[in-house]
């Protein structure tokens, strides 16, 4: 019995019931795999330690709640041991000493890593295509790209050959591939997970978040995934549910925002008619709607590329060849070092960054740059403070349009960082947001967006399950059947 | 023409908590290279700082010794350039929001009085160090010093001089280590300072063009190095040119100040919110936790000594002048009634040693107990005072343990008065002659048959008692 495109649900009760040893599943992970390196979905393999841990499953008795769900994980989390690239030349020999603690939460669930899945270098790109380990494929179809930057997460997971991956979202990292790949992806609210052991992109911004086939995965995910953490001190110290408990709650009554700020008439009028359709159903599960006004969500977009540039250059300041990382061959002197370091390190579009991100901060232009936009930031919080007082969750496409191909943005970076329009501001809030299959464009998956209040992922969660039990876009697979 | 001085110090205090601001790695001196950093300190992909609530407790007591504005909410703020020993290309400091805001020291210029205010005082972290020196052609790195606390003192230009400037680091130095948040230990480089020097004609409203002299570790140089800038600025100015704003740095050897960049090829340090960090927030609690265990300052303590003690003013100063020295005092106090007999050798013998070493207490190998048992000892009559001071040389070269010289050179008092008599009595029937002249009036004679005693008895002898057996035999 194959095990592709089967849920953390369905695999737990198939080993459970012996119908497949922890070993053979991993094995079996492992074929998959190895039949898809076409899709280039990852940069490192964790064969021979996943193999020892599923054998040693094997032998226990009784195992923990996620106890041999292989997983993949993106390559921006540090893996004790196992090579850790962030899609960068400058990280292609890093190999950490210690684990990201979101890491160490799901090892210790019982999860197996299979691999670290391949991503836009540090997290900057809405295509995959700034990797410096070449392009992924979307698995919906040739040479389309799985959407950025945990393009290789998506791509993994929407083959069918993980149940699983982890995932980071700066401005929609998780939620824009899960749309343009087909699958659920959830960032949680800002600090619910550990940033400790992430690469950081943009610190104020950067929130780990879980990839899979339906949302009742995401939740049993995030129930591991979550965690207060000493060792990171925007680590929210929150009460954590049981993510799981409330998702087959009905919504009827349930209030649900649309955004009038997001002007969905520029979208193609097939994105348009998804959405409208995902309305009609909700409504027909009982929910209401209500036209919200954000008005400053419109800056959300010049705000994000302030703030995260800003946070960037700071934070990749420390590959400078000294310490860790690649290092230029004979350099001549310290700036020769520096220079050559970081010209061959990083790839184009994070040195964009590194140089917006100077600019902004630079004597002169702060106030008027990075200060301003930590104002309309908390303008953009406010306006949502407001909204959830009206709605439970808001709603909008998650991304304009379905997976476009690789090459076809490229030489304009504005019209790529567009691609986050509607994930941008949950991020710039630090609320939990997610993104859940809900029809298709051109035969090509597209994603619904729900953006949730404050710590309120089981609402989120809830929202997307009973859309789930009711609808069958999330069982469709890239070759046609449906699961 | 008259020029004036203007001066602003940058003092770096190393706060003596056990690990990092940001880590639990130690901030133990010594150690071999690299070997005190943990994963924070090396600024690994994907590690956090957690800040170490005993640097602001620290932080908090100086500026509440200086009656300094206390920010019980203060933030982190990044400074970010590129230097080798610098791990993140950033280095975590507290600009927009110091723990401590303004306050103010008083210090001591040849007896009068001036008061210096503090603009600021904020946290921030070490870098570690270059080693230029060990590898051919390379420059090494040790981490060990990165991440360590320190607590940045900034002052306002109220400085006139090199004497000032050396009083005022003197002074911080005295109350960061009673206040006990700092070694003093300058040769470690525990405290280093950053000096601002300007010139400007008396009459002159606004300051002129400064240079900043970087990163000087003793009270000499600080001296040498703002002499010889206030003679180059002046020496510039009087040739018609102009002082360029610029970081320089002391050279020791050649006792001069050299360029190192100018304002030109000054950082943008590019400031902004550390986002990695909240703001630290300092309850109520804690603070009044702090303040209400202050512990003594040297005013105080000055205080005390003339009213419980019954010190002299101007001994209770130097006694409490230094945190050594009033440990000293305050342990040898608890091993005798006779607390002026301390101070007199604070004052007198061991102030005399310092003066003519040229060091100060804590260097000298002195210790705190070691004296507190020579004060016992002479206190409970087992040895005399001059072989006390025999002793304390001897100490003070070796750092012998003072009852083991004692044990081993034989120099117990004798306590017994026959054996004094029957040694005065010898000393009397050997010297008749000067015996009838004492006798006959000359009085001074005395003193001659004091010291024969001393010579005979080695100078073990109690002097109050050879005095009265001397007086006795000789009258009678």
């Amino acid at each position: 019995m194959s095990i592709q495109y089967k849920s953390i649900k369905n695999l737990t009760s198939m080993l459970q019931n012996k119908e497949i040893s922890h070993k053979e599943l991993i094995n079996e992970t492992f074929t998959l795999i190895e039949s898809k390196m076409d899709l280039n979905a990852f940069i490192t393999l964790n064969k021979d330690a996943a193999i020892e841990k599923a054998t040693l499953l094997d032998s226990k008795k009784n195992g923990s709640s996620l106890a041999g769900i292989p997983i993949a994980q993106k390559d921006l989390f540090c893996t004790k041991d196992l090579r850790t690239t962030c899609g960068s030349n400058m990280l292609s020999s890093f190999i950490p000493p210690y684990s990201a603690t979101v890491i160490s939460n799901l090892e210790n669930a019982g999860c197996i890593s299979v691999g670290k899945t391949n991503m836009d270098e540090f997290a900057m790109g809405s295509s995959n295509e700034t990797s410096f380990y070449g392009n992924v494929e979307n698995p919906w179809g040739k040479n389309l790209v799985p959407g950025g930057s945990s393009g290789g997460s998506a791509s993994a997971v929407s083959s069918g050959i993980v149940p699983a991956a982890t995932g980071t979202d700066t401005g929609g990292s998780i939620r824009q591939p899960a749309s343009l790949c087909g699958i659920t992806g959830l960032k949680p609210t800002y600090g619910r997970i550990s940033r400790w052991g992430m690469i950081a992109f943009a610190s104020s911004l950067d929130q780990a978040g879980p990839m899979a086939r339906t949302a009742e995965d995401c939740a049993i995910l995030l129930n591991e995934m979550c965690s207060h953490d000493n060792k990171d001190t925007t680590s929210l110290n929150e009460h954590i549910p049981d993510f799981t408990k409330d998702i087959d709650q009905p919504i009827k009554g349930m209030k649900i925002g649309i955004v009038k700020e997001f002007d969905l008439s520029k979208l193609d009028s097939e994105v348009v008619k998804v959405f409208e359709e995902s309305k009609k159903h909700y409504e027909s599960l009982g929910a209401e709607f209500i036209e919200i006004s954000l008005p400053n969500i419109s800056l959300s977009v010049p705000t994000y590329y302030v703030v995260a540039p800003a946070e960037c250059s700071s934070n990749l300041s420390r590959f400078d060849g000294v310490k860790f990382g690649k290092r230029c061959d004979d350099p001549k002197n310290l700036e020769d070092l520096y220079i050559r370091t970081r010209s061959e390190g990083f790839g184009d579009e994070v040195k964009r960054r590194i140089l917006i991100g100077s600019y902004v901060l630079s004597a002169g232009f702060y106030d008027a740059y990075y200060k301003k936009a930590q104002q309309v930031r908390r303008l953009i919080k406010n306006d949502f403070d407001e909204a959830f007082l009206k709605v439970d969750v808001l709603m909008s496409p998650t991304t304009r349009g379905p997976a476009f191909k690789a090459g076809s943005k490229g030489s304009d970076p504005i019209q790529m960082y567009l691609e986050d329009l509607f994930t941008i501001p949950a991020n710039l809030a630090g609320l939990p947001a997610l993104s859940i299959p809900n029809g298709f464009v051109d035969n090509k998956p597209i994603g619904l967006q729900l953006i949730g209040n404050f710590l309120e992922e089981s609402k989120l969660l809830q929202f997307a399950h009973n859309f789930q039990k009711t609808t069958d876009f999330h069982l469709k697979t890239p070759s046609g059947e449906n699961i | 023409m008259s020029w004036e001085t203007v001066i602003g110090l940058e003092i770096h205090v190393q706060l003596s908590t056990n690990s990092k601001l940001f880590s639990g790695g130690s901030t133990g001196f010594g150690a071999e290279p690299n070997t005190h950093v943990d994963l924070i300190d090396m600024g690994l992909p994907g590690v956090l700082p957690v800040a170490n609530r005993e640097a602001f407790y620290k932080a908090i007591r100086f500026g509440l010794a200086t009656n300094a504005e206390i920010n019980q909410t203060s933030s982190f703020d990044r400074k970010n350039y590129f230097y080798p020993d610098l791990p993140k290309g950033y280095q975590i400091t507290q600009m927009a929001m110091p723990i401590v805001g303004k306050g103010s020291i008083k210090i001591d210029v040849d007896g009068s009085e001036k008061v210096i205010n503090i603009t600021r005082a904020h946290l921030e972290e070490d870098a570690g160090k270059s080693i230029h020196d060990l590898f051919d052609g390379e420059t090494g790195v040790d981490l060990n010093r990165a991440g360590t606390p320190l607590l940045e003192i900034v002052s306002e230009p109220e400085i006139s001089n090199a004497k000032e400037a050396v009083a005022y680091f003197k002074a911080v130095r005295q109350l960061v280590t009673f206040l006990d948040i700092c070694d003093g230990n300058m040769a470690q480089g525990s405290m280093r300072c950053d000096v601002n020097v300007s010139i400007k004609k008396e009459a002159d409203e606004e300051l002129g063009t400064r240079a900043e002299i970087k990163n000087i570790n003793s009270f000499k140089f600080i001296e040498r190095a703002i002499n010889f800038e206030i003679e180059r600025q002046i020496r510039i100015i009087e040739s018609g040119e102009s002082v360029v704003q610029e970081t320089r740095l002391y050279d020791s050897v050649k006792n001069e100040t050299r360029s190192m960049r100018s304002k030109e090829e000054a950082n943008d340090y590019r400031y902004f919110p550390c986002p990695d960090l909240l703001p630290v927030v300092i309850s109520d609690d804690e603070f009044n936790d702090i303040k209400n265990n202050l512990p003594e300052l040297p005013d105080e303590k000055e205080k005390r000594y003339i009213s419980e003690a019954n010190l002299e003013e101007a001994e209770a100063k130097i006694i409490s002048s230094s945190k050594t020295m009033a440990n000293m005092f305050e342990e040898a106090c608890s091993k005798t009634n006779d607390s002026k007999l301390v101070a007199n050798w604070l004052v007198g013998d061991v102030s005399a040693l310092l003066n003519s070493d040229n060091i100060d207490i804590e260097e000298s190998k002195l210790s705190s107990n070691n004296f507190a048992i020579l004060i016992e000892r002479i206190s409970d009559k087992t040895i005399s005072g001059k072989i006390a001071k025999s002793i304390l040389e001897e100490v003070w070269e070796s750092g012998d343990d003072v009852d083991n010289i004692i044990k081993d050179k034989g120099l117990v008092q004798i306590q017994d008065e026959s054996i004094l008599e029957e040694i005065a009595q010898k000393i009397i029937n050997n010297n008749l002659s000067q015996v009838e002249a004492y006798k006959g009036g000359k009085d001074k004679l005395f003193g001659f048959f004091v010291g024969q005693v001393m010579k005979e008895t080695q100078g073990k002898a109690n002097p109050k008692s050879v005095n009265d057996i001397l007086k006795n035999l000789l009258n009678s």
